[in-house]
């Protein structure tokens, strides 16, 4: 993910024309090259105040706060790796971890299949396409809490979806133990999926046809054709998305949150929501720096770990 | 990832890709699964509002099928309970400021990295992509007090400086790319011709990429107007509590009134399902790229 891999196409097409060439450098009076370095600066600063005020500032203050004991008002007192130690032995930020394991792993095989497919088969439409990549994509582009809203109304036990289907009668899809993870992961995926089936089709639109018609020659038929060219053509957007889908699931907080606060009896508690009640109800902000330091190291292993294998298997992402 | 954010705007849709001969088995099945999954996404929607308009006792005896009688009225009682006039007026301007500002932190800083000879290229495309990709809760504990010492907590202003920090890394490197692409002809020509750096970066340089520019402040004020972890965290005051919070404790009270509940989120969604649907290439790319280049 350096900077030319990003857009590398682009590099080329500027290529030539990329720095100034000498000679339009003396053409200019003396000191234009210094009023461009300030006004560089200039341009930069605002991007650079906001992000040392709020990403890279707190960020390193974490850092250091996840070896103190701190309320968040008084001085922060060192304690060395206390804080670490009561983590990695408590049972709530196990059980957390646990959940975000189940969440990372509904999250990499139903979304990502309902994305794949759907785009898959959106891509060999001759016409319609566009009015279905609209259709699947409306509720993303909605508030996490007016989802949450239209589907605790569908998932009420009293008034929703049970007082309709007979054997869903009384199920209490986020009140129950057993079954609020899985319902929140099933509101969470509603509004999700669609987003992973656009990108999905955007890759599907850059293979090559011809990929197409020569397997056609020979005889493949659909199911062939998404294993043996749709898939390999778009596995970086595949890879990357896996990986995209990893980081998130351990980060996840708004529609546990919304849903049910991490309850019934800590059943949906994800390390989001155990950092945030240790932080502001029980105002033990050091603790969380700790908790936050957990998120911040497995969100780097997984990059590091997509690089490694960008590197080793020379795959073009 | 590498071509993908080109590729969403410029690749054609390859004509011969794969549909099968009109009216054969397969073409049939497709059919139908994508009308399954259009189902899925946007039948609960319709309970939404179809419940919306019923009355209570109407949604216990007919929580899923059409409302009888049209009870419009929820939509008043709901703007009125749930304060949706103010919320609306916070989370308009939060979005607006955020939108506006992203789009020019994102633009200029772009255009010295590209145009400007800003030194340390490399480092500040890593910089950008770090903070792009570190989790909010890293940073959230510190910020809290930070944000109380320095008096933006509670304030609305507070909430938009966050978003523009954390909506900006990724807007700048989708502006920054578009940038790339983009001859430098017409920039030197006018500098021949005498035009000054600020003429040339508002005059020439910034017509171009206007789209790209757009679609950036587009996603980040959308993004704003539906975040929700922080601004539950930064804004505890009731005055200034954009729509999402007041949804969020509208829908929290013990006896949830389901068809106010339904009337307030449809007036919170339909802004932007109207903005969306109004500029849904430009919103659909916007997000896509953000799958792809992040």
């Amino acid at each position: 993910m350096t900077s030319d891999s990003t857009v590398p196409g682009a590099v080329l097409l500027v290529g030539p024309t990329r720095r100034d060439g000498p000679g339009a450098r003396r053409s200019r009076p003396l000191g234009t090259r210094a009023q461009r370095r300030l006004l560089a600066w200039l341009f930069v600063a605002p991007l650079l105040i906001v992000n040392l005020l709020v990403i890279t500032g707190p960020g390193l203050a974490s850092v250091f706060y996840s070896f103190t004991d701190w309320d968040g008002l008084s001085t922060p007192a060192f304690v060395g790796l206390a804080n670490y130690a009561e983590m990695l032995t408590s049972s709530a930020v196990l059980g957390a971890l646990g959940h975000n394991l189940l969440w990372t792993l509904f999250f990499l095989v139903v979304p990502m299949s309902m994305g794949l497919v759907g785009a898959f088969l959106l891509s060999r439409l001759r016409r319609g396409q566009a009015f279905f990549r609209v259709l699947y994509f409306i509720p993303y582009v909605l508030a996490t809490v007016v989802s949450a809203a239209v589907w605790r109304q569908i998932l009420d036990p009293e008034s929703g979806i049970g007082s309709v289907v007979p054997f869903l009668r009384d199920v209490n899809f986020l009140g129950n133990p057993d079954l609020a993870l899985g319902s929140v992961a099933f509101v969470n995926n509603w509004q999700w999926w669609g987003f992973l089936l656009v990108i999905f089709l955007a890759a599907m639109r850059t293979v090559e046809p011809s990929l197409y018609e020569a397997a056609r020659l020979d005889g493949a038929g659909p199911v062939r054709e998404f294993w043996h060219i749709t898939l390999p053509s778009i596995r970086p957007t595949f890879i990357f998305l896996g990986l995209m889908t990893v980081i998130w699931s351990f980060l996840v907080f708004d529609y546990i949150y919304v849903l049910t606060q991490g309850g019934p009896a800590g059943s949906t508690d994800v390390l989001s929501t155990v950092l945030y009640r240790e932080a502001f109800q029980n105002q033990r902000h050091g603790y969380a720096s700790a908790v936050a330091m957990l998120l911040a190291a497995i969100s780097a292993a997984a990059v590091l770990g997509y690089l490694a294998l960008r590197r080793r298997l020379r795959w073009d992402i | 990832m590498s071509t993908a954010p080109l590729a969403v705007q410029t690749a054609p849709a390859p004509e011969q890709g794969g549909a099968a001969p009109r009216g054969s088995r397969p073409q049939v099945v497709t059919w139908i699964v994508l009308g399954l999954l259009g189902l899925y996404a946007i039948a609960p929607l319709l309970v939404f509002a179809g419940n919306a308009l019923k009355s209570t006792q109407e949604i216990d005896a007919n929580p899923l099928g059409l409302p009888q009688s049209w009870n419009w009225s929820n939509f008043a009682e709901a703007w009125e309970r749930a304060d949706m006039g103010p919320a609306l007026l916070v989370s308009l301007v939060i979005a607006v400021a955020t939108g506006l500002g992203v789009a020019v932190i994102a633009t200029t800083a772009a255009y010295a990295m590209t145009r400007l000879g800003l030194p340390g290229q490399g480092g500040w495309i890593l910089w950008l992509l770090v903070s792009s990709s570190l989790p909010i809760q890293l940073f959230l504990v510190p910020l809290v007090s930070w944000w109380s010492l320095l008096g933006l907590y509670n304030q609305p202003i507070g909430l938009v400086i966050i978003y523009l920090a954390i909506y900006s890394p990724f807007a700048t490197l989708l502006v920054r790319s578009a940038l790339l692409s983009l001859t430098k002809a017409y920039e030197e020509a006018a500098r021949m011709d005498g035009a000054g750096e600020l003429r040339v970066f508002t005059r020439i340089v910034l017509p171009m990429i206007w789209p790209t520019v757009l679609t950036a402040g587009l996603v980040a004020g959308l993004q704003a107007y539906n975040e929700f972890m922080l601004a539950v965290t930064f804004i505890q005051n009731r005055d200034f509590q954009p729509v999402a919070l007041s949804l969020y404790s509208f829908q929290q009270g013990f006896t949830t009134d389901w068809s106010l509940v339904g009337a307030a989120g449809l007036i919170m969604a339909l802004p932007v399902v109207v903005l969306f649907l109004t500029m849904q290439r430009r919103f659909i790319d916007g997000y896509a790229s953000r799958g792809v280049t992040a």
